[in-house]
């Protein structure tokens, strides 16, 4: 097999890191989400889908890396049911190089987690060799934040989680990496290969014009299947139920601070 | 006068750092503006009233277009844009032509701006694809049961439905209009058609001499919202075809365009228009009648203002139905707010009583065109042609359109494609088909049953219409020698505010009838916030002097969106405010401005509602996976500290290489990813070449 060494000394000089993006397939995030009858999810079948948001910022960042030459290869994957080429393609019609579908039987599909997730794309990664993995930050739909992080555990990486720039450090050896985190800002140097994982601000991405679309039909997309990659997707969460948010009550409007001392005093809230 | 106020207006949006309203919609960029441009409170920033040629912050930027080349581009992919493309394909493989194909739409994907819940009648799809069970045309719920009501404010007269009635609804299907859409999306890619959603259509372009048209532009991105150009802004690309095919739906931006160009209404009537609003409703079981319509008129409408409702109750697994409201476009009341209309219909005893216990889903709404005959423009123009909607077809009585516009388009493709084998430039012999057709003998027909509603003055309104369609219709079936007229355009009907009565609407109880807000966010519509509004003014400056001051401004009540707000500022004045968001393209607002000074054009694509009823495109993906190569491989393996080549069956399919351990074998064993992998040739003592991958 053709072995792919960094040299980690010389990134600047080499023909430039080979990044890997996540782009997960959620619905749109204008639409009105509906919980399904049954209370197991919600209605998904008929609705509007697109990338996640923050999958669109980390492809639009590894295409501003290619630009700037500072990587030499971008592939997008995306783990999903077969709408998910779409996708995909979108990533390929953005600047992305290929693509990679993981293609998961329907079945199985609401019950995908995280842990899964990051157990398939830890495997790509070992024959894929990237040099940076790209990823949301979290997913629209769930919410969860957490396939970047355990992505980084089990492949024993460093990791960069709520990136809002990224470039070479001083030294040119490692990235430099600054983090929105709950105090600010942080500004860490992680040494390659590393997780990366993208925040809102980290750019904004282009939209994917006709042009860049009709082109992005010829570039290539593989599918694979979990099988393939030796993971087992049994679950290790129940979702129990779903339901819709409690209905907001109806406000008061009160026309003086006598009122208001009053309303607050009926309900018991001040002596 | 009015410059004192426009000052005082400027100095009040001067002072204002933001303003935000409920809508969330920021006019920061609108009052740091005001400082450098004081003269005139700029609400359209949009680049088809601004020229950015003359405009310094266009100065740097690059601004040619791509181009590339078709031989029949269709703008719009709903069933009359569809059926034309599917009709060309089945053309060229008759007759052994090439042609190449573009349906553009400027929706996110084919049928998610069409407003689902038909009652369609079949005619049209099954001239285009006789076949068209087996390749599984998602129409699940044939008729069942037909009704005609007239509501009063308390009771529900059944009115008799006779068999040949427009309103007769037997051999018809209930169907979610957006489902059926992307199916013929489906069937025009698998023959062949290249179908690009998400990419709108705005400009149309011309040949040297501007006598005729050579194709269509697609709308330019990343533009902010105060005009001046984004990183990410990219011109939008061109189309060169030998014909164009107008298939926006009722008012499209292009055709309106068209047919100012080229004069195509000289000598008929202006069009008419109506809006239509749709809600889809899961019912509580014991009330839900799978298969069953029902049409009807009257209350709350007075007699003075045509509409009617319909329900239609779908069978496709679950409790569905569509609930419909149509009001005509030709009121006279500023203050008459359709959305309201259709909202406290909802509470009338018969209506509630199938509704209740059941949940709203769904909403949407869109212009429909009532013009029938008397308003249809002529067809074709030098370089295209207008089919369906955009044209003009709805059979009104009969509330179907879909019909006509799938025959036009197929009757247009046949014209298109003749027109293009002879080298001519006008595709006219598609007007003289469709004369001939059964699209005409039809709608000729009804001609008369919508504008008999203003017999007598209107006075009789309602009444006079059912009246006449009783008495006359039913015995003449369209025979009669005479062809009422509609008398007008719709917005010059629209009265001043001071000689009519204001209307006052029962609050939303949130079980049957609802807010505007919460309605629109259920179209799931949206748009770039940082994007020119799309609804562009000819003159600022008329929304604040005529519309508001004549009309107690109209549009904040007729648009079903919530996109015109007047909104008071400090020093007590008004402004429009354009909340270009919430937009839903229902071409209201164009249509029903009494000063017509409002011109929608498109947004940015892929952009606009998101109406569910969508079928999820999947042909593509469930093609049986394309063998590239098979055949077999000699690969060293080793096997229990034995090594030696073993002979393997490989298949190479979407750049993966698949390794099977016999020929028959079901699963493969090992999988590999060519493009990450690199080939290298050895060369051994046996002669043989072999790879190392």
């Amino acid at each position: 097999k053709y072995i792919h060494i960094i040299n980690k000394a010389d990134m600047a000089a080499s023909k430039g890191l080979k990044i890997l993006v996540g782009c997960k397939r959620v619905i749109d995030y204008a639409v009105k989400v509906r919980v399904k009858p049954d209370r197991s999810g919600v209605v998904t079948e008929g609705v509007k889908h697109s990338m996640n948001p923050f999958d669109e910022i980390a492809v639009e960042e590894a295409v501003r890396m290619k630009e700037k030459k500072l990587a030499g290869e971008a592939v997008a994957i995306s783990v999903g049911p077969p709408q998910s080429q779409e996708t995909l393609r979108t990533a390929l019609a953005m600047g992305i190089d290929r693509a990679i579908h993981v293609e998961i039987p329907l079945a199985q599909l609401e019950k995908l987690q995280p842990i899964h997730v990051s157990k398939l794309l830890a495997k790509v990664c070992e024959s894929e060799k990237p040099d940076l993995v790209i990823l949301g930050k979290q997913a629209i739909d769930d919410d969860c934040n957490q396939t970047g992080q355990m992505l980084a555990a089990l492949l024993d990486w460093p990791q960069a989680t709520f990136a809002s720039k990224i470039e070479p450090s001083q030294d040119s050896k490692q990235l430099r990496v600054t983090r929105e985190v709950d105090g600010g800002l942080e500004t860490i140097d992680v040494s390659v290969p590393a997780v990366v994982t993208s925040d809102l601000r980290l750019n904004e991405p282009r939209y994917a014009t006709l042009p860049n679309i009709m082109k992005a039909k010829k570039k290539p997309l593989a599918k694979m299947s979990p099988d393939q990659l030796g993971v087992d997707l049994q679950p290790r969460q129940e979702v129990i139920s779903v339901e819709d948010p409690p209905v907001r009550k109806a406000g008061a409007k009160v026309e003086s601070v006598e009122d208001l001392v009053g309303k607050l005093r009926e309900k018991g809230l001040v002596k | 006068m009015l410059s004192s106020s426009r000052a005082a207006l400027v100095a009040a949006a001067a002072k204002l750092p933001r303003l935000v309203t409920r809508y969330g919609y920021c006019t920061t960029a609108a009052g740091e503006r005001q400082q450098q441009k004081p003269l005139s409170p700029k609400i359209t920033t949009h680049p088809t009233r601004n020229d950015r040629a003359k405009d310094p912050r266009w100065k740097d930027i690059d601004m040619t277009r791509a181009a590339d080349e078709a031989d029949v581009v269709i703008v719009g992919g709903g069933p009359a844009g569809l059926s034309a493309a599917c009709r060309l394909a089945q053309l060229n493989a008759e007759k052994g032509t090439e042609m190449r194909i573009v349906v553009l739409e400027k929706a996110s994907s084919v049928g998610a701006h069409i407003m689902s819940g038909a009652c369609l009648d079949p005619k049209g799809l099954v001239e285009l694809f006789p076949d068209w069970q087996e390749r599984g045309a998602p129409l699940h719920t044939p008729v069942t049961g037909d009704k005609f009501y007239m509501l009063t404010e308390k009771r529900a007269i059944p009115l008799p439905l006779l068999p040949g009635m427009p309103m007769h609804n037997h051999g018809n299907y209930i169907v979610r209009l957006g489902n059926v859409v992307a199916w013929l999306g489906e069937q025009a890619e698998s023959l062949g058609v290249e179908v690009y959603p998400g990419v709108a259509a705005a400009e149309v372009l011309y040949t040297e001499d501007g006598s005729a048209v050579k194709g269509v532009a697609t709308n330019d991105v990343g533009i902010a919202k105060d005009g001046s150009p984004k990183d990410s802004f990219e011109r939008g690309m061109e189309f060169h075809c030998k014909q164009l095919i107008i298939a926006e739906g009722t008012h499209g931006h292009l055709a309106k365009h068209l047919i100012n160009r080229y004069d195509l209404r000289a000598g008929r009537e202006p069009q008419t228009y109506g809006i239509g609003f749709k809600e889809l409703w899961e019912l509580s079981e014991d009330r839900w009648r799978p298969g069953y319509v029902e049409h009807g008129v009257g209350w709350p409408l007075d007699s003075g203002t045509y509409g009617g409702y319909f329900i239609y109750h779908l069978n496709e697994g679950s409790p569905l139905a569509a609930v419909g409201f149509v009001v005509g476009l030709d009121y006279s009341n500023p203050y008459l707010s359709p959305f309201h209309e259709f909202q406290q219909f909802k509470h009338h005893p018969h209506v509630a009583a199938a509704l209740t216990g059941g949940k709203r889903i769904g909403y949407g709404a869109r212009a429909l065109n009532e013009g029938g005959v008397q308003s249809l423009p002529k067809l074709t123009f030098p370089g295209g042609c207008l089919v369906g909607c955009t044209a003009g077809m709805i059979n009104v009585p009969k509330v179907k359109g879909t019909h006509n516009a799938m025959k036009s388009g197929s009757l247009a493709a046949e014209a298109v494609h003749e027109a293009i084998g002879s080298g001519e430039i006008e595709p006219a012999t598609y007007e003289e088909a469709l004369r001939n057709s059964w699209v005409y003998k039809e709608l000729h027909s009804v001609r008369n049953i919508r504008p008999s509603f203003h017999l007598l003055n209107g006075r009789l309104g309602m009444f006079g219409g059912m009246a006449y369609t009783g008495a006359v219709w039913y015995f003449t079936r369209g025979r009669e020698p005479w062809t009422f007229s509609h008398g007008g355009t719709d917005h010059e009907k629209l009265l001043p505010a001071k000689d009519c009565k204001p209307k006052d609407y029962p609050k939303p109880d949130n079980v049957l009838s609802f807010d505007l807000l919460s309605s629109v966010a259920l179209t799931s519509t949206n748009h770039d916030h940082d994007q020119p509004p799309h609804l562009t003014l000819y003159d600022d400056s008329v929304p604040g002097q005529v519309n508001l001051s004549v009309y107690d401004g109209p549009e904040q009540r007729f648009c079903p969106a919530g996109v015109y707000e007047y909104v008071e500022l400090d020093d007590g004045s008004k402004r429009l405010q354009i909340n270009a968001q919430n937009c839903i393209h229902c071409k209201t607002c164009d249509i029903k401005d009494p000063t017509q000074n409002i011109n929608w054009v498109t947004p940015q694509g892929g952009e606009g509602p998101a109406y569910n009823g969508i079928l999820i495109m999947t042909t593509e993906l469930q093609k049986s996976p394309q063998v590239d190569m098979k055949g077999f491989l000699l690969r060293y393996e080793t096997f229990k500290g034995r090594s030696g080549w073993k002979k393997r069956w490989a298949v190479l399919c979407d750049f993966c290489l698949y390794l099977y351990k016999e020929q028959t074998s079901k699963e493969c064993f090992y999988a590999l990813l060519l493009p990450n992998s690199r080939v290298t040739q050895s060369h051994d003592s046996s002669g043989q070449y072999r790879s190392s991958i």
